[in-house]
């Protein structure tokens, strides 16, 4: 076998065996995204209840709480940037990072100092190798969150919410989450919204119809803001996660889905230049057996 | 008359169905609920919630912490996890 031909095929072996790789990462991606997607349904009720309450109580009751009123003078934002684990997902992590970015110059024109709250390896990666400051990372759950996940990140949220940003190094005035929101198989965007303060206008759902009811509060309205916003935090950073988890899986499933098309291409084109590499070899051998040939036929003829 | 019931947590909706008397417990005492009780919120405590069908039949569920919401009849019971 000729170096030129050797050196195709040994190609076409790496690539076939990348193929078969990328193959099998798509369609474990592929199964995972349905199930991602049960999950996402299955804590919409909850959180579409809870979004509920927290409008009926915040929009009934005049108690003030520092969980829904802004501060005059806001001096810090968290920012919590949800990435994935790990790569082969096409842009999935860097588009929210890059989101990340965005808003947290948007705040930093306000003149806002910004805290780094990171979920996932991906973005802790990002800010580590710029050497900025992280107030906060979790990693390792990224394609499956549980609830005790979202409520480890909420709960270090509230508690640097709840410390006063003006005397406090680590308290801040605003929570930002920044996110992938899974709108279809093929569409996912990054976004950011604003959590803390409240602002409880969106949910999933369009609001209920109707006015929302009168409700009688026990204990009373502020002890049940006490007890519902962490809740409601948690429930948020929750849905996040899990759109987040069924997104990093579609972003998979669609990255390796191309890269296998194009181990394919690359096979294909590959296989055409392995033969016209075989096909010149041949050539040349007849060409050389039909010279060798002649040379031998006309020294004899010369000798006679 | 009936109560619309719906139980559920982060990770799934535990029951829901129609139902004639709830009962729970709040931070203020138990508390029990019937067709045609006035809006409420509620936060609950640690302890059971029951639940009686329609049908008679009760079912009682563990729940540790959570809220119930009353209002038309609707009533939605949120925890974080149910025993």
């Amino acid at each position: 076998m000729g170096a030129q031909l050797r050196i195709y095929r040994r190609r076409m072996r790496s690539v076939k065996a990348t193929k078969k790789i990328t193959k099998a990462m798509e369609l474990i991606s592929a199964s995972r995204i349905v199930k991602a997607q049960q999950r996402v349904a299955a804590s919409t009720p909850y959180a579409n209840e809870l979004t509920r309450a927290v409008s009926a109580v915040a929009s009934f009751s005049s108690t003030i709480h520092p969980l829904t009123t802004p501060s005059e003078n806001p001096k810090r934002a968290a920012i919590l940037i949800i990435s994935a684990d790990r790569g082969m997902a096409g842009a999935y992590s860097n588009n929210a990072i890059k989101e990340g970015e965005q808003l947290a110059a948007l705040l930093r024109e306000r003149g806002l100092q910004t805290a780094n709250f990171l979920v996932g390896r991906k973005a802790l990666n990002y800010y580590k190798f710029r050497n900025r400051e992280i107030a906060g990372s979790w990693t390792g759950f990224s394609d499956n969150p549980t609830y005790e996940d979202a409520r480890a990140v909420a709960d270090a949220l509230i508690e640097a919410f709840l410390a006063d940003a003006q005397t406090d190094i680590n308290g801040v005035d605003e929570i930002h989450i920044v996110y992938t929101e899974f709108k279809s198989m093929l569409t996912q965007n990054a976004m950011a919204k604003r959590m803390l303060p409240l602002e409880v206008v969106e949910s999933s759902t369009p609001a209920p119809a109707g006015l929302l009811p009168m409700y009688e509060f026990e204990p009373n309205a502020g002890e049940v803001l006490n007890a519902l916003l962490p809740r409601y935090i948690q429930a948020r950073i929750f849905n996040a996660m899990l759109q987040s988890a069924a997104s990093e899986h579609a972003a998979r499933r669609r990255a390796m889905k191309s890269a296998t098309d194009n181990a394919d291409e690359l096979i294909k084109s590959l296989t055409r230049l392995a033969n016209a590499a075989r096909q010149a070899e041949i050539t040349q051998e007849i060409s050389e057996i039909v010279g060798g040939a002649d040379a031998l036929s006309s020294a004899s003829a010369g000798s006679e | 008359m009936a109560l619309t019931v719906a139980l559920v947590s982060p990770t799934q909706k535990v029951w829901s169905g129609e139902a004639s008397f709830i009962s729970a417990r709040t931070t203020e005492g138990d508390l029990g609920v019937l067709p045609g009780h006035a809006p409420l919120f509620g936060v609950l405590v640690d302890g059971a919630v029951k639940i009686k069908g329609v049908d008679g039949s009760v079912k009682e569920f563990v729940v540790s912490g959570g809220f119930l919401s009353v209002s038309n009849d609707r009533v939605s019971i949120l925890t974080e996890s149910v025993g």
